[in-house]
């Protein structure tokens, strides 16, 4: 049989990576399965590499950031001067002395913990974009995360960027056999943790998951080293079983995929960043990030998040210290793209699936809300404030009113930085804020 | 006994065309060593070769019989007392009246004192908690009646609930306790029992839902994913519903029915009108066609196969076994056992595009490898670690809607914790540690258990590798017998424990063994 008679199951962008190394091909020719040897051989040359679309930059990078449980925008960009919001807020509200006052003409702070990222503000190298919502606000974490990971307000379907890669991977219905003809091969996008984010994943692509670059390996060869070898066969055997659409396929894909990317995650990883991160869990996911773009993979969507920001009872001090390590993690790896030449490159965006009621709760804490700002970090990125920001008294159910469609900022980073036709990947036109500047 | 020959498994060459979907008995000659292999797996997790060829001796009707009727098995029996109830308990009104005096006073002191108490309190919950999920996971690996743990493990995932929001160890136990006691009984018990469990009640807010205040979380998800499944009922039906479980909340460790916050007006639930309570609610529930084929569904792909849970979205097969087995259970007036019986005996259950196809839960990879390889446990932490690494960790499910399963437990980060918990439990070693379990893995006895003429002495290689093969993958893939030969010869002789280990070890890291 053959896998790629069967284009809706094509999955050999990894695989194609993998075999164009001549050294594997020549080994891999015992082992591998021979519907994969057959499109290996089939492959253009390496060394035309893997850009071509016309007029593409290929080199754009995407790490995304969720900042989960759903982070309590009006202390993170704080509306100091409104009575409002202190009225609203008797004991959180954030005292003046741990602001981070912009500019004496915006009635917007950053709360005090976040050092790094005023620094980037004052670079110009960070847009804050207010009043992020979408229509009729879900208040559970799971639909509302689903909603911003599908890009659909009924929270059901694949993942935005799975369905965007969906429509770059090789040659899906293009080709006179729909055959993958080799010019639109897009790498699997990479998420840090064990799981596969809902919006990496998409109909025919799966991302890549590690938790840690020690734990991303298959630990037989402690037992012996010997027997890799001989694992790496017994995974890549195929039996004739294979059915496309099976769990059967499905697992030998992922398998493949696994070790496929176990070698150069692990080997990239394991180069000591140019720069200090911090010691926290985003800190060292994103320094992994930095590390693997140093490495010169050609990943173009990564992906990493922060959790904890479900603050319903005394906030204060732990949210205060989420955004220090928020900041701190964003500084230091912007330090180190620039320390590689490698900044330009690189868009960081960042969102959580909603934002906080603007009063507090009994608990000193603050319940589930509605819209919250999405910050940009890169120096391609249009730096300040966009979108208006909510009201604090003009309110639904207690709730802000959202400024702008979330949709908005993944339209524009699809069609300015990823360079494809956001309306193929979102089903609709959303106007650009202008958040990015190419 | 059947012969060594006739333990070869099913071909896989040939794929059906035609998907048998009759709920007739398997004939007994259609009984073999892949059947009996493939029942323990989906109604148990797995047996050993001893096991796997008495149950096919046996023959399909006594093999099922004898994991269904489980209650003639004795079993050490759980009690109340196992664990600590009063670790997380309400303050007594003299310590209300003691805080409100500090608040008043000013006395930070005596309110940080009570905090302190708090954390305390917590923490050694917290601990109890990972105690209790080592009782279940050692519980599931040891117990002599497979489908009552399976079982529960099904309805902790139907009903599910979790530690992480209700943070009361005692109340997890309990709840873990009644959801064992109704597993196979009937379905009516347990929506009875769920709506007057303590840790539900909590979960979804009902301690809060009182006639001056209602609270709908209980009701809608009563309806959306405990029976009846979304578009099988209208917001006035929620709203009514959460009327009527006005008053069902716990105190301490108990049910209690507080007849002050209960709404006593008329109610129109689901079609029936009149000053219904939770029972006449759940009354109402059960009256309605889209609850048994809502269960069945479920049961359908927690046993059979991943389908969609959406019961409107099943097609094909899945679509006619569920209508059928809905037909049964209404008959049998929600009485679960004649269903599952039925389903275990079926020729359908047994049918190619069945056997083998489904994606392993953690848990079936974990406790199913422990039992059927024999394989030493070593540390229970570290199996439980793992399971939540894998995505499912016990009484922690990720949200109400329990754990999707099938496909969404594997990504390449859960899949190489797959692999290496396999390599754990067969040779002590861990990716991330250079640290080695020394307890000591004899799979000799494995080989030995298989009761071959053929394996005594000094066998062929092949023939033991063909033979682990059929035990652990369940078929045998062109080329696998020979690899794993070589593989053990770089180590040992193949026949030796370290030779087997090696097999064993490379076997379990195939992607089909994901599979059961």
């Amino acid at each position: 049989m053959n896998l790629h008679n069967n284009p809706d199951n094509t999955h050999a962008y990894t695989r194609r990576a993998f075999l164009q190394s001549s050294a594997v091909l020549a080994s891999a020719a015992l082992t591998v399965p021979a519907f994969i040897q057959s499109s290996a051989y089939a492959l253009p040359r390496p060394e035309l590499g893997l850009a071509s679309i016309p007029g593409v930059n290929e080199d754009n990078i995407l790490v995304i950031i969720q900042l989960s449980g759903g982070n309590d925008g009006l202390n993170t960009v704080i509306p100091y001067r409104d009575d409002t919001y202190h009225r609203l807020r008797p004991t959180l509200a954030v005292n003046v002395d741990h602001l981070l006052i912009l500019d004496k003409k915006i009635d917007l702070a950053l709360n005090g913990a976040m050092t790094g990222i005023r620094e980037l503000f004052d670079q110009g190298q960070c847009a804050i974009i207010q009043g992020i919502g979408y229509p009729n606000p879900n208040r559970s974490h799971f639909t509302s995360t689903d909603i911003w990971h599908t890009a659909d307000t009924s929270g059901t379907g694949d993942g935005w960027i799975g369905r965007y890669i969906d429509a770059q991977c090789c040659g899906y219905g293009k080709g006179q056999s729909g055959q993958p003809d080799g010019s639109h091969t897009l790498e699997p996008p990479i998420a840090i943790g064990r799981e596969a984010p809902l919006a990496l994943s998409g109909r025919h692509t799966m991302p890549v998951s590690f938790e840690s670059p020690d734990l991303f390996e298959w630990a037989g060869g402690k037992f012996s080293e010997d027997i890799i070898e001989n694992h790496q066969q017994l995974t890549d055997m195929s039996s004739e079983h294979a059915d496309d659409d099976s769990n059967h396929s499905f697992l030998m894909r992922t398998a493949l995929d696994a070790r496929i990317s176990s070698e150069t995650i692990r080997k990239a990883v394991a180069a000591k960043p140019l720069v200090q991160y911090p010691g926290s869990s985003l800190a060292k996911q994103l320094s992994m990030i930095g590390s693997m773009i140093r490495a010169g993979m050609k990943t173009r969507v990564y992906y990493a998040s922060l959790g904890g920001f479900d603050t319903h009872a005394n906030q204060t001090g732990g949210h205060t210290r989420l955004l220090r390590q928020f900041s701190d993690a964003i500084a230091a790896f912007q330090k180190d793209l620039a320390a590689q030449g490698n900044a330009d490159r690189v868009t960081t965006m960042c969102f959580s699936e909603f934002g906080r009621r603007v009063g507090q709760n009994a608990s000193n804490g603050t319940d589930h809300g509605t819209a919250a700002p999405m910050f940009m970090f890169g120096p391609k990125v249009q730096g300040g404030f966009h979108a208006r920001h909510p009201s604090l008294t003009n309110l639904d159910n207690g709730d802000l009113k959202y400024t702008a469609d979330f949709r908005s900022v993944y339209a524009e980073v699809l069609d300015k930085w990823m360079s494809t036709k956001s309306r193929d990947v979102l089903g609709a036109s959303f106007k650009h804020l202008r958040v990015l500047d190419v | 006994m059947p012969s060594a020959q006739t333990r070869s498994t099913q071909t896989r060459s040939t794929r059906p065309i035609r998907v048998e979907t009759s709920l007739l008995q398997i004939r007994d000659r259609d009984f073999g060593y892949a059947q009996a292999r493939h029942l323990l797996l989906r109604a148990g997790f797995g047996g050993t070769d001893e096991q796997i060829r008495t149950l096919a001796q046996w023959g399909p009707k006594a093999a099922v019989d004898h994991l269904l009727d489980y209650e003639d098995i004795p079993v050490q029996s759980d009690t109340r007392d196992a664990f600590d109830s009063s670790i997380i308990r309400p303050r007594s009104q003299a310590e209300q009246r003691e805080i409100q005096r500090a608040r008043q006073n000013g006395d930070e002191d005596t309110l940080s004192r009570f905090r302190t108490m708090r954390q305390q309190a917590q923490r050694a919950d917290r601990n109890q908690m990972r105690q209790i999920q080592r009782w279940w996971i050692t519980r599931m690996i040891q117990t002599p009646r497979p489908f009552e743990e399976k079982m529960t493990l099904f309805w902790h995932g139907h009903f599910a609930t979790s530690y992480r929001t209700i943070e009361d160890s005692y109340h997890m136990y309990a709840q873990n306790r009644m959801l064992r006691s109704y597993a196979v009984g009937n379905f009516a018990d347990l929506l009875r029992g769920i709506i007057r469990d303590p840790a539900m009640l909590k979960y979804l807010n009902n301690n809060q839902n009182r006639k001056s205040s209602p609270n709908e979380n209980l009701a809608r998800e009563l309806m959306e994913l405990f029976s009846l499944g979304e578009g099988n009922y209208t917001e006035r039906d929620i709203k009514d519903g959460a009327k009527a479980l006005t008053g069902f909340t716990y105190k301490d460790d108990a049910f209690f029915y507080n007849k002050n916050t209960h709404d006593n007006t008329t109610k129109h639930i689901l079609g029936v009108t009149g000053n219904l309570d939770a029972d006449g609610f759940v009354n109402a529930i059960l009256r309605s066609q889209a609850c048994a084929p809502f269960i069945c569904a479920k049961l359908y792909k927690f046993f059979v196969a991943d389908i969609p849970t959406d019961v409107r979205r099943l097609k094909g097969p899945s679509r006619t076994v569920v209508r059928k087995m809905s037909t049964m259970l209404q008959q049998h007036r929600y009485e679960l056992k004649p269903v599952l019986r039925r389903l275990f005996l079926s020729r359908h259950f047994y049918d190619p595009s069945v056997m083998g196809t489904k994606i392993k839960s953690p848990a079936e990879l974990v406790i199913g490898s422990i039992r059927s390889l024999n394989a030493p446990p070593r540390n229970i932490s570290i199996i439980a670690n793992a399971m939540d690494m894998m995505g499912q960790s016990v009484f922690m499910p990720p949200s109400v809607k329990g754990w999707d399963g099938g496909r969404a437990w594997i990504n390449t980060s859960t899949l190489f914790v797959r692999q290496n918990t396999l390599v754990y439990m067969l040779t002590g070693r861990q990716a991330n540690r250079n640290f080695v379990e020394r307890t000591n893995y004899d799979p000799t006895r494995l080989v030995a258990s298989m009761n071959d003429p053929r394996l005594d002495g000094n066998p062929p290689p092949e023939l033991i590798a063909n033979e682990l093969l059929d035990l652990v993958l369940g078929h045998r893939p062109a080329g696998a017998a020979q690899s794993l030969v070589e593989a053990a010869n770089k180590v040992d002789k193949p026949n030796s424990a370290k030779g087997i280990t090696t097999m064993l070890t490379l076997i379990t890291s195939m992607p089909q063994y994901q599979l059961c």
